[in-house]
Protein backbone atom coordinates (compact mmCIF):
# COMPACT_ATOMS: atom_id res chain seq x y z
CA UNK A 1 0.00 0.00 0.00
CA UNK A 2 1.30 3.12 -0.89
CA UNK A 3 0.65 6.30 0.97
CA UNK A 4 1.40 10.27 0.10
CA UNK A 5 3.61 11.04 3.27
CA UNK A 6 4.64 14.59 4.94
CA UNK A 7 7.72 14.46 6.75
CA UNK A 8 8.00 18.32 8.03
CA UNK A 9 11.48 20.43 8.48
CA UNK A 10 12.43 18.87 11.95
CA UNK A 11 11.89 15.24 10.38
CA UNK A 12 14.85 16.14 7.82
CA UNK A 13 17.12 17.78 11.19
CA UNK A 14 16.66 17.26 14.76
CA UNK A 15 14.00 14.22 14.52
CA UNK A 16 15.81 11.98 11.75
CA UNK A 17 15.49 9.02 14.48
CA UNK A 18 11.36 9.75 14.36
CA UNK A 19 12.05 9.62 10.63
CA UNK A 20 14.19 6.40 10.33
CA UNK A 21 11.81 4.21 12.86
CA UNK A 22 8.54 5.33 11.33
CA UNK A 23 9.34 4.29 7.79
CA UNK A 24 11.26 1.06 8.64
CA UNK A 25 8.05 0.09 10.82
CA UNK A 26 6.06 1.56 8.13
CA UNK A 27 7.77 -0.95 5.44
CA UNK A 28 7.05 -4.06 8.15
CA UNK A 29 3.14 -2.88 8.00
CA UNK A 30 3.05 -3.40 4.38
CA UNK A 31 3.05 0.62 3.69
CA UNK A 32 5.02 2.16 1.75
CA UNK A 33 5.40 6.08 3.03
CA UNK A 34 5.92 7.64 -0.33
CA UNK A 35 7.38 11.53 0.29
CA UNK A 36 5.59 14.05 -1.28
CA UNK A 37 7.57 15.80 -4.00
CA UNK A 38 8.15 19.54 -3.85
CA UNK A 39 6.83 20.09 -0.24
CA UNK A 40 7.05 23.03 1.65
CA UNK A 41 6.71 24.29 5.35
CA UNK A 42 3.31 23.08 6.83
CA UNK A 43 2.64 26.68 8.17
CA UNK A 44 4.39 25.85 11.76
CA UNK A 45 1.48 27.49 13.56
CA UNK A 46 -1.59 27.85 12.88
CA UNK A 47 -3.75 31.07 11.65
CA UNK A 48 -6.51 31.99 13.81
CA UNK A 49 -6.63 35.61 12.89
CA UNK A 50 -9.72 35.83 10.73
CA UNK A 51 -7.97 37.70 7.55
CA UNK A 52 -4.60 35.98 7.72
CA UNK A 53 -4.83 34.09 4.95
CA UNK A 54 -1.06 34.12 3.97
CA UNK A 55 -0.34 32.02 6.34
CA UNK A 56 -2.70 28.97 5.03
CA UNK A 57 -1.08 29.50 1.83
CA UNK A 58 1.96 26.76 2.58
CA UNK A 59 -0.40 24.22 4.32
CA UNK A 60 -2.76 23.94 1.07
CA UNK A 61 0.66 23.97 -1.26
CA UNK A 62 1.60 21.12 0.34
CA UNK A 63 -2.18 19.53 -0.52
CA UNK A 64 -2.00 20.58 -3.94
CA UNK A 65 1.31 18.24 -4.27
CA UNK A 66 -0.95 14.90 -2.93
CA UNK A 67 -3.42 15.95 -5.72
CA UNK A 68 -0.29 15.95 -8.15
CA UNK A 69 0.92 13.08 -6.64
CA UNK A 70 -2.15 11.08 -7.66
CA UNK A 71 -2.30 12.39 -10.86
CA UNK A 72 1.28 11.45 -11.89
CA UNK A 73 0.94 8.23 -10.48
CA UNK A 74 3.08 8.10 -7.68
CA UNK A 75 0.10 7.21 -5.65
CA UNK A 76 -2.77 4.92 -6.81
CA UNK A 77 -6.10 6.67 -5.71
CA UNK A 78 -5.00 7.78 -2.08
CA UNK A 79 -5.79 11.35 -1.28
CA UNK A 80 -4.83 10.72 2.45
CA UNK A 81 -1.49 12.64 3.72
CA UNK A 82 0.30 10.60 6.70
CA UNK A 83 2.12 12.92 8.71
CA UNK A 84 3.91 11.95 11.91
CA UNK A 85 5.01 15.46 13.82
CA UNK A 86 2.26 16.31 15.75
CA UNK A 87 2.83 19.98 14.89
CA UNK A 88 2.52 19.25 11.18
CA UNK A 89 -0.69 17.50 11.37
CA UNK A 90 -1.92 20.18 13.33
CA UNK A 91 -1.47 22.89 11.00
CA UNK A 92 -2.16 20.89 8.09
CA UNK A 93 -4.99 19.33 8.93
CA UNK A 94 -6.73 22.47 10.49
CA UNK A 95 -5.91 24.80 6.69
CA UNK A 96 -7.56 21.59 5.28
CA UNK A 97 -10.97 22.06 7.43
CA UNK A 98 -10.75 26.12 7.26
CA UNK A 99 -10.45 25.96 3.75
CA UNK A 100 -13.07 23.43 2.92
CA UNK A 101 -15.51 25.71 5.73
CA UNK A 102 -14.85 29.10 3.72
CA UNK A 103 -14.78 28.35 -0.17
CA UNK A 104 -14.45 31.85 -0.35
CA UNK A 105 -11.15 31.72 1.64
CA UNK A 106 -10.02 28.42 -0.43
CA UNK A 107 -10.79 30.75 -4.13
CA UNK A 108 -8.77 33.49 -2.61
CA UNK A 109 -5.91 30.84 -2.02
CA UNK A 110 -6.33 29.35 -5.10
CA UNK A 111 -6.26 32.39 -7.12
CA UNK A 112 -2.81 33.79 -5.06
CA UNK A 113 -1.20 30.22 -6.01
CA UNK A 114 -1.92 31.48 -9.85
CA UNK A 115 1.11 28.69 -10.89
CA UNK A 116 -0.47 25.70 -9.34
CA UNK A 117 -3.33 23.49 -9.99
CA UNK A 118 -6.57 24.82 -8.07
CA UNK A 119 -6.70 22.84 -4.75
CA UNK A 120 -10.20 20.47 -5.08
CA UNK A 121 -10.26 19.82 -1.11
CA UNK A 122 -10.32 16.07 -1.57
CA UNK A 123 -7.07 15.38 0.85
CA UNK A 124 -7.58 13.77 4.36
CA UNK A 125 -4.71 15.12 6.27
CA UNK A 126 -4.36 12.09 9.09
CA UNK A 127 -1.67 11.24 11.68
CA UNK A 128 0.65 7.74 11.04
CA UNK A 129 -1.12 6.78 14.56
CA UNK A 130 -4.36 6.96 13.07
CA UNK A 131 -2.91 4.87 10.28
CA UNK A 132 -1.69 1.90 12.50
CA UNK A 133 -5.26 1.97 14.43
CA UNK A 134 -6.83 1.54 10.87
CA UNK A 135 -4.65 -1.81 9.98
CA UNK A 136 -5.59 -2.26 13.46
CA UNK A 137 -3.41 -3.41 16.52
CA UNK A 138 -4.08 -6.97 16.37
CA UNK A 139 -1.88 -6.73 13.14
CA UNK A 140 0.48 -4.83 15.19
CA UNK A 141 0.24 -7.49 18.00
CA UNK A 142 0.83 -10.45 15.11
CA UNK A 143 4.66 -8.02 14.09
CA UNK A 144 5.99 -7.92 17.84
CA UNK A 145 8.92 -10.61 17.80
CA UNK A 146 10.68 -8.43 20.16
CA UNK A 147 7.97 -7.93 23.18
CA UNK A 148 8.28 -5.18 25.33
CA UNK A 149 7.31 -6.97 28.97
CA UNK A 150 8.04 -5.25 32.15
CA UNK A 151 8.70 -2.03 30.18
CA UNK A 152 6.78 0.43 31.63
CA UNK A 153 5.79 3.03 29.44
CA UNK A 154 3.71 6.77 30.08
CA UNK A 155 2.64 7.67 27.04
CA UNK A 156 2.09 11.95 26.53
CA UNK A 157 0.10 13.27 23.96
CA UNK A 158 0.51 17.05 24.41
CA UNK A 159 -1.64 19.39 22.60
CA UNK A 160 -1.37 19.09 19.32
CA UNK A 161 -2.62 15.26 18.17
CA UNK A 162 -6.14 16.15 20.67
CA UNK A 163 -7.11 20.00 20.01
CA UNK A 164 -8.97 21.39 18.95
CA UNK A 165 -11.51 18.32 19.08
CA UNK A 166 -12.38 18.40 15.32
CA UNK A 167 -8.82 18.30 14.26
CA UNK A 168 -7.48 15.84 17.12
CA UNK A 169 -7.43 11.87 16.78
CA UNK A 170 -8.60 10.97 19.95
CA UNK A 171 -11.16 11.61 22.96
CA UNK A 172 -9.28 14.89 23.70
CA UNK A 173 -9.63 14.12 27.92
CA UNK A 174 -9.22 11.08 27.94
CA UNK A 175 -6.84 9.32 24.90
CA UNK A 176 -6.09 6.08 24.38
CA UNK A 177 -4.50 5.37 21.27
CA UNK A 178 -0.54 5.31 22.61
CA UNK A 179 -1.72 2.99 25.55
CA UNK A 180 -3.62 0.88 22.62
CA UNK A 181 -0.76 0.29 20.76
CA UNK A 182 1.61 -0.25 23.35
CA UNK A 183 -0.21 -2.55 24.79
CA UNK A 184 0.24 -4.23 22.06
CA UNK A 185 3.70 -4.16 21.82
CA UNK A 186 3.24 -5.63 24.64
CA UNK A 187 4.66 -2.86 27.45
CA UNK A 188 2.92 -2.14 30.45
CA UNK A 189 1.09 1.24 29.95
CA UNK A 190 1.09 3.55 32.78
CA UNK A 191 -1.13 6.30 32.85
CA UNK A 192 0.14 9.63 33.40
CA UNK A 193 -2.57 12.21 34.93
CA UNK A 194 -0.47 14.78 33.34
CA UNK A 195 -0.12 13.56 29.77
CA UNK A 196 -2.35 16.19 28.17
CA UNK A 197 -0.66 19.09 29.80
CA UNK A 198 1.31 21.44 27.62
CA UNK A 199 5.02 21.17 27.51
CA UNK A 200 5.74 24.43 26.97
CA UNK A 201 5.97 24.86 23.24
CA UNK A 202 8.13 27.53 21.51
CA UNK A 203 8.42 29.47 25.38
CA UNK A 204 11.25 27.05 25.24
CA UNK A 205 13.16 29.78 22.66
CA UNK A 206 12.21 32.43 25.15
CA UNK A 207 12.40 31.04 28.52
CA UNK A 208 14.30 28.00 28.71
CA UNK A 209 13.14 27.89 32.81
CA UNK A 210 9.14 28.26 32.06
CA UNK A 211 9.67 24.88 29.75
CA UNK A 212 11.96 23.21 32.49
CA UNK A 213 9.25 23.62 35.12
CA UNK A 214 6.52 22.71 32.78
CA UNK A 215 8.85 19.37 31.63
CA UNK A 216 9.40 18.27 35.28
CA UNK A 217 6.06 18.45 36.58
CA UNK A 218 5.15 16.00 33.73
CA UNK A 219 8.11 14.03 33.97
CA UNK A 220 7.16 13.67 38.06
CA UNK A 221 4.25 12.51 37.29
CA UNK A 222 4.94 9.98 34.85
CA UNK A 223 7.56 8.69 37.84
CA UNK A 224 5.29 8.77 40.69
CA UNK A 225 3.01 6.50 38.89
CA UNK A 226 5.65 4.32 37.93
CA UNK A 227 6.74 4.98 34.50
CA UNK A 228 10.34 4.14 33.39
CA UNK A 229 10.13 5.97 29.97
CA UNK A 230 7.75 8.12 27.91
CA UNK A 231 6.93 8.13 24.66
CA UNK A 232 5.46 11.03 22.31
CA UNK A 233 4.90 12.27 18.63
CA UNK A 234 5.63 15.58 18.87
CA UNK A 235 9.61 17.09 18.23
CA UNK A 236 8.71 19.99 19.90
CA UNK A 237 7.27 17.81 23.07
CA UNK A 238 10.08 15.75 22.52
CA UNK A 239 13.11 18.71 22.85
CA UNK A 240 11.17 20.02 25.69
CA UNK A 241 10.77 16.99 27.33
CA UNK A 242 13.92 14.96 26.49
CA UNK A 243 16.52 17.91 26.01
CA UNK A 244 15.45 20.12 28.86
CA UNK A 245 16.49 17.50 31.32
CA UNK A 246 19.59 19.25 31.36
CA UNK A 247 18.12 22.07 33.20
CA UNK A 248 15.88 20.12 35.05
CA UNK A 249 18.83 18.52 36.56
CA UNK A 250 20.69 21.82 37.41
CA UNK A 251 17.56 23.06 39.47
CA UNK A 252 16.95 19.50 41.14
CA UNK A 253 20.41 17.84 41.12
CA UNK A 254 18.65 14.45 42.61
CA UNK A 255 16.17 14.32 39.83
CA UNK A 256 16.91 11.18 38.04
CA UNK A 257 16.75 11.42 34.22
CA UNK A 258 14.06 9.42 32.25
CA UNK A 259 14.19 8.30 28.47
CA UNK A 260 11.59 9.66 25.76
CA UNK A 261 10.82 7.82 23.05
CA UNK A 262 8.96 9.12 19.73
CA UNK A 263 6.19 5.52 19.98
CA UNK A 264 7.89 4.61 16.44
CA UNK A 265 11.25 4.16 17.89
CA UNK A 266 9.27 1.50 20.36
CA UNK A 267 7.42 0.03 17.70
CA UNK A 268 10.95 -0.74 15.94
CA UNK A 269 12.33 -1.93 19.00
CA UNK A 270 8.92 -4.28 19.37
CA UNK A 271 8.99 -5.40 15.79
CA UNK A 272 13.00 -6.72 16.17
CA UNK A 273 13.66 -4.49 13.17
CA UNK A 274 17.43 -3.79 12.49
CA UNK A 275 18.77 -1.31 15.26
CA UNK A 276 20.27 0.77 12.77
CA UNK A 277 16.11 2.46 12.61
CA UNK A 278 15.89 3.06 15.98
CA UNK A 279 17.89 6.26 15.83
CA UNK A 280 18.63 5.95 19.71
CA UNK A 281 22.09 8.30 19.43
CA UNK A 282 19.76 11.07 19.06
CA UNK A 283 17.51 10.81 21.91
CA UNK A 284 19.13 13.69 24.51
CA UNK A 285 18.16 10.86 27.54
CA UNK A 286 20.40 7.94 26.76
CA UNK A 287 18.16 5.00 26.93
CA UNK A 288 19.92 2.14 26.26
CA UNK A 289 20.91 0.97 29.91
CA UNK A 290 17.04 1.24 30.29
CA UNK A 291 16.91 -1.42 27.13
CA UNK A 292 19.37 -3.69 27.52
CA UNK A 293 18.10 -4.04 31.59
CA UNK A 294 14.89 -5.34 30.24
CA UNK A 295 16.54 -7.45 27.10
CA UNK A 296 15.07 -5.59 24.57
CA UNK A 297 18.63 -4.88 22.41
CA UNK A 298 21.83 -6.46 23.03
CA UNK A 299 24.84 -5.30 24.33
CA UNK A 300 27.35 -5.85 21.60
CA UNK A 301 24.41 -4.25 19.43
CA UNK A 302 24.41 -1.23 21.87
CA UNK A 303 26.13 2.07 20.43
CA UNK B 1 22.74 86.96 9.22
CA UNK B 2 24.15 84.59 6.33
CA UNK B 3 21.75 82.99 4.03
CA UNK B 4 22.41 78.93 4.44
CA UNK B 5 20.35 78.22 1.74
CA UNK B 6 22.67 79.84 -0.79
CA UNK B 7 26.15 79.23 -1.39
CA UNK B 8 28.97 81.95 -2.08
CA UNK B 9 29.50 82.77 -5.95
CA UNK B 10 33.11 83.06 -5.60
CA UNK B 11 33.87 81.43 -8.53
CA UNK B 12 32.14 83.22 -11.53
CA UNK B 13 30.14 80.06 -12.94
CA UNK B 14 31.12 79.01 -17.09
CA UNK B 15 27.74 78.70 -18.08
CA UNK B 16 28.07 77.52 -21.23
CA UNK B 17 30.59 74.62 -20.39
CA UNK B 18 28.26 73.63 -17.88
CA UNK B 19 25.51 73.49 -20.46
CA UNK B 20 28.04 71.54 -23.01
CA UNK B 21 28.57 68.71 -20.30
CA UNK B 22 24.84 68.44 -19.74
CA UNK B 23 24.44 68.50 -23.68
CA UNK B 24 27.10 65.85 -23.77
CA UNK B 25 26.20 63.35 -20.76
CA UNK B 26 22.30 62.95 -22.61
CA UNK B 27 23.47 62.13 -25.51
CA UNK B 28 22.27 59.10 -27.73
CA UNK B 29 24.63 56.71 -26.08
CA UNK B 30 23.03 53.80 -29.03
CA UNK B 31 24.90 54.44 -32.18
CA UNK B 32 23.31 52.24 -35.24
CA UNK B 33 19.80 53.18 -35.20
CA UNK B 34 18.86 54.85 -38.38
CA UNK B 35 15.73 56.50 -37.24
CA UNK B 36 14.15 56.81 -40.33
CA UNK B 37 14.22 52.87 -40.64
CA UNK B 38 12.61 52.40 -37.57
CA UNK B 39 8.82 50.83 -38.49
CA UNK B 40 7.89 50.45 -34.64
CA UNK B 41 7.79 52.93 -31.88
CA UNK B 42 6.94 52.04 -28.62
CA UNK B 43 6.57 54.42 -25.46
CA UNK B 44 8.38 53.70 -21.96
CA UNK B 45 8.41 55.37 -19.20
CA UNK B 46 11.34 55.89 -17.03
CA UNK B 47 10.83 56.57 -13.77
CA UNK B 48 7.82 58.31 -15.20
CA UNK B 49 9.26 60.03 -17.51
CA UNK B 50 7.99 59.07 -21.14
CA UNK B 51 10.18 58.05 -24.06
CA UNK B 52 9.96 57.33 -27.69
CA UNK B 53 11.96 54.27 -28.27
CA UNK B 54 12.25 51.78 -30.91
CA UNK B 55 10.32 48.44 -30.38
CA UNK B 56 13.37 46.31 -31.21
CA UNK B 57 15.89 47.70 -28.36
CA UNK B 58 16.17 46.09 -24.97
CA UNK B 59 15.60 47.93 -21.96
CA UNK B 60 18.90 48.93 -21.33
CA UNK B 61 19.47 49.81 -24.92
CA UNK B 62 16.40 51.64 -25.08
CA UNK B 63 17.55 53.62 -22.08
CA UNK B 64 20.83 54.00 -23.80
CA UNK B 65 18.75 55.80 -26.47
CA UNK B 66 16.88 57.72 -24.27
CA UNK B 67 19.93 59.48 -23.29
CA UNK B 68 20.48 57.64 -20.04
CA UNK B 69 24.48 56.38 -19.20
CA UNK B 70 24.77 53.68 -17.19
CA UNK B 71 28.21 54.04 -14.74
CA UNK B 72 26.31 50.88 -12.34
CA UNK B 73 23.63 48.90 -12.63
CA UNK B 74 25.13 47.40 -15.97
CA UNK B 75 27.70 44.78 -16.54
CA UNK B 76 27.91 41.85 -19.17
CA UNK B 77 25.23 42.59 -21.57
CA UNK B 78 24.62 39.31 -21.81
CA UNK B 79 22.29 38.11 -19.19
CA UNK B 80 24.98 36.58 -17.08
CA UNK B 81 26.17 38.73 -14.58
CA UNK B 82 23.22 40.10 -12.74
CA UNK B 83 23.51 44.21 -12.45
CA UNK B 84 20.58 45.48 -14.45
CA UNK B 85 17.70 44.33 -12.04
CA UNK B 86 14.64 46.14 -13.70
CA UNK B 87 11.20 46.37 -12.24
CA UNK B 88 8.21 47.31 -14.09
CA UNK B 89 4.70 47.19 -14.54
CA UNK B 90 2.84 47.15 -18.12
CA UNK B 91 -0.20 50.19 -18.24
CA UNK B 92 -3.13 48.95 -17.03
CA UNK B 93 -1.81 45.52 -15.71
CA UNK B 94 -1.77 45.04 -12.00
CA UNK B 95 1.25 42.61 -12.01
CA UNK B 96 4.25 44.23 -11.17
CA UNK B 97 7.20 42.11 -13.30
CA UNK B 98 11.04 41.81 -13.15
CA UNK B 99 13.60 41.25 -15.80
CA UNK B 100 17.14 41.65 -16.64
CA UNK B 101 17.30 45.18 -19.02
CA UNK B 102 19.97 43.56 -20.78
CA UNK B 103 17.49 40.68 -21.76
CA UNK B 104 14.29 41.97 -21.60
CA UNK B 105 12.68 44.31 -24.80
CA UNK B 106 11.07 47.30 -24.25
CA UNK B 107 7.24 46.95 -24.85
CA UNK B 108 4.79 49.89 -24.99
CA UNK B 109 3.54 51.30 -21.71
CA UNK B 110 6.17 49.88 -19.89
CA UNK B 111 6.78 52.15 -16.64
CA UNK B 112 10.47 50.72 -15.64
CA UNK B 113 12.49 51.70 -12.64
CA UNK B 114 16.16 50.10 -12.20
CA UNK B 115 17.44 48.48 -9.43
CA UNK B 116 21.63 48.98 -9.56
CA UNK B 117 21.65 48.01 -6.05
CA UNK B 118 19.91 45.69 -3.44
CA UNK B 119 20.34 46.21 0.14
CA UNK B 120 21.29 42.39 1.27
CA UNK B 121 22.17 41.07 4.71
CA UNK B 122 25.52 39.78 3.99
CA UNK B 123 27.13 37.98 7.19
CA UNK B 124 30.99 37.43 7.04
CA UNK B 125 31.98 34.05 8.00
CA UNK B 126 35.07 31.75 7.06
CA UNK B 127 33.87 28.26 5.57
CA UNK B 128 36.50 26.36 7.33
CA UNK B 129 35.45 27.36 10.99
CA UNK B 130 31.30 26.19 9.84
CA UNK B 131 30.03 22.84 10.90
CA UNK B 132 27.50 21.25 7.77
CA UNK B 133 24.80 21.36 9.39
CA UNK B 134 21.39 23.14 9.08
CA UNK B 135 21.58 25.02 11.96
CA UNK B 136 24.45 27.22 10.33
CA UNK B 137 22.20 28.78 7.77
CA UNK B 138 19.88 29.32 10.55
CA UNK B 139 22.82 31.40 12.64
CA UNK B 140 23.24 33.21 10.07
CA UNK B 141 19.63 33.89 8.12
CA UNK B 142 17.13 33.15 10.98
CA UNK B 143 14.52 34.91 8.64
CA UNK B 144 14.46 31.52 6.44
CA UNK B 145 11.87 30.53 9.48
CA UNK B 146 9.79 33.30 7.95
CA UNK B 147 8.87 31.72 4.94
CA UNK B 148 5.60 31.69 4.22
CA UNK B 149 5.83 29.74 0.88
CA UNK B 150 4.28 32.24 -1.07
CA UNK B 151 6.21 31.68 -4.33
CA UNK B 152 6.89 35.36 -4.47
CA UNK B 153 10.69 34.79 -5.33
CA UNK B 154 10.16 32.31 -7.54
CA UNK B 155 7.90 34.43 -9.89
CA UNK B 156 10.31 37.36 -9.89
CA UNK B 157 13.22 35.66 -10.81
CA UNK B 158 14.47 36.31 -14.15
CA UNK B 159 16.64 32.74 -14.52
CA UNK B 160 13.43 30.96 -13.73
CA UNK B 161 14.75 28.59 -10.85
CA UNK B 162 12.17 27.75 -7.94
CA UNK B 163 13.40 29.86 -5.37
CA UNK B 164 10.91 28.87 -2.90
CA UNK B 165 11.85 24.94 -3.80
CA UNK B 166 15.41 26.10 -2.70
CA UNK B 167 14.41 28.11 0.68
CA UNK B 168 12.50 25.13 1.41
CA UNK B 169 15.41 22.67 0.75
CA UNK B 170 17.57 24.95 2.83
CA UNK B 171 15.02 24.81 6.01
CA UNK B 172 15.50 21.28 5.34
CA UNK B 173 19.06 21.16 5.63
CA UNK B 174 19.15 19.85 2.25
CA UNK B 175 22.31 21.25 0.90
CA UNK B 176 22.51 19.43 -1.95
CA UNK B 177 19.22 20.29 -3.84
CA UNK B 178 20.01 24.26 -2.18
CA UNK B 179 23.01 23.89 -4.09
CA UNK B 180 21.74 22.39 -7.58
CA UNK B 181 18.48 24.15 -7.73
CA UNK B 182 20.22 27.69 -7.10
CA UNK B 183 23.38 26.70 -9.16
CA UNK B 184 21.96 29.03 -12.00
CA UNK B 185 21.68 32.10 -9.67
CA UNK B 186 23.23 35.70 -11.28
CA UNK B 187 22.56 37.27 -7.40
CA UNK B 188 20.19 39.90 -9.20
CA UNK B 189 18.83 40.59 -5.95
CA UNK B 190 14.84 40.25 -7.22
CA UNK B 191 14.07 37.82 -4.79
CA UNK B 192 14.52 39.31 -2.10
CA UNK B 193 13.41 42.80 -3.14
CA UNK B 194 10.13 41.34 -3.45
CA UNK B 195 10.31 38.84 -0.49
CA UNK B 196 7.48 39.61 2.19
CA UNK B 197 9.48 37.49 4.48
CA UNK B 198 12.80 39.62 3.93
CA UNK B 199 14.81 37.01 3.33
CA UNK B 200 17.96 37.04 1.48
CA UNK B 201 17.72 33.94 -0.97
CA UNK B 202 20.18 34.58 -2.92
CA UNK B 203 23.07 34.92 -0.30
CA UNK B 204 21.59 31.70 1.90
CA UNK B 205 22.09 30.17 -1.72
CA UNK B 206 25.75 30.93 -2.08
CA UNK B 207 26.06 30.01 1.67
CA UNK B 208 24.51 26.61 1.07
CA UNK B 209 26.52 25.88 -2.24
CA UNK B 210 29.53 26.91 -0.27
CA UNK B 211 28.70 24.71 2.75
CA UNK B 212 28.36 21.99 0.32
CA UNK B 213 31.35 22.22 -2.25
CA UNK B 214 33.72 22.48 0.98
CA UNK B 215 31.89 19.45 3.00
CA UNK B 216 30.07 17.17 0.97
CA UNK B 217 30.58 17.31 -2.98
CA UNK B 218 32.19 14.76 -4.48
CA UNK B 219 35.38 15.40 -5.97
CA UNK B 220 36.16 15.22 -9.52
CA UNK B 221 38.34 12.05 -10.48
CA UNK B 222 39.69 14.12 -13.03
CA UNK B 223 40.68 17.25 -10.74
CA UNK B 224 42.19 14.74 -8.35
CA UNK B 225 44.79 12.95 -11.33
CA UNK B 226 45.65 16.41 -12.33
CA UNK B 227 46.59 17.39 -9.43
CA UNK B 228 48.88 14.42 -8.43
CA UNK B 229 50.52 14.99 -12.23
CA UNK B 230 51.28 18.32 -11.33
CA UNK B 231 52.91 16.96 -7.88
CA UNK B 232 54.85 14.20 -9.45
CA UNK B 233 56.31 16.92 -11.99
CA UNK B 234 54.44 15.82 -14.78
CA UNK B 235 54.19 19.70 -15.69
CA UNK B 236 57.73 21.52 -14.78
CA UNK B 237 60.01 21.20 -17.74
CA UNK B 238 56.95 22.54 -20.05
CA UNK B 239 56.41 25.17 -17.13
CA UNK B 240 60.39 25.96 -17.04
CA UNK B 241 60.76 26.62 -20.40
CA UNK B 242 57.54 29.17 -20.15
CA UNK B 243 58.90 30.92 -17.64
CA UNK B 244 62.45 31.19 -19.08
CA UNK B 245 61.30 33.33 -21.81
CA UNK B 246 60.85 36.83 -22.30
CA UNK B 247 57.93 39.00 -22.70
CA UNK B 248 58.47 39.17 -26.64
CA UNK B 249 58.99 35.52 -27.09
CA UNK B 250 56.42 34.54 -25.18
CA UNK B 251 54.15 37.55 -27.25
CA UNK B 252 55.26 35.54 -29.95
CA UNK B 253 54.61 31.86 -28.94
CA UNK B 254 51.23 33.05 -28.41
CA UNK B 255 50.46 34.27 -31.74
CA UNK B 256 51.98 31.40 -32.93
CA UNK B 257 50.09 28.60 -31.10
CA UNK B 258 48.55 25.48 -32.36
CA UNK B 259 44.75 26.35 -31.96
CA UNK B 260 42.46 23.81 -31.17
CA UNK B 261 40.06 23.29 -33.67
CA UNK B 262 36.69 25.12 -33.11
Amino acid sequence: MKVPYYPGCTLKTKAKNFETSALAVAKKLGIELIELPRWNCCGTVYSLTDDDLIHHVAPIRNLIRVQEMNKNGLVENDHRLVTLCSMCFNTLKRSNIRVLENSDDLKKINDFMYLEEDYEGNVEVIHFLELIKDIGFEKIRENVTNPLEGLKIAPYYGCMLLRPKEVGIDDPEEPVIQAELLSALGAEVIDNPYKKVCCGSYQTIQDKQVVSNLAYDILMRAKDAGAEAITLSCPLCMFNLDSRQKEIKEEHPYFNEIPVFYFTQLMAIGFGLNEDSYGLDLNYVNPESLLLEKNLIRRNNAK
Amino acid sequence: MPNKGKSSTKKKLDLKKIMDRIAEASKQVVSGVEEEKVENWVTIHVMGRAYEVPADLTILTAMEYAGYKFIRGVGCRQGFCGACSTLYRKKGEYKLQTGMACQTRVEDGMFLVQIPFTPAEKPSYDINDLNYDVNVLFRYYPELARCVSCNTCTKACPQDLEVMDYVQAAIKGNFEELAEESFDCIQCGLCAIRCPSEIVQYNVAQLGRRLYGRYDSPEPEHLKKRLEEIKEGKFDEEMEKVTKHSRKELEQMYAERKREEE
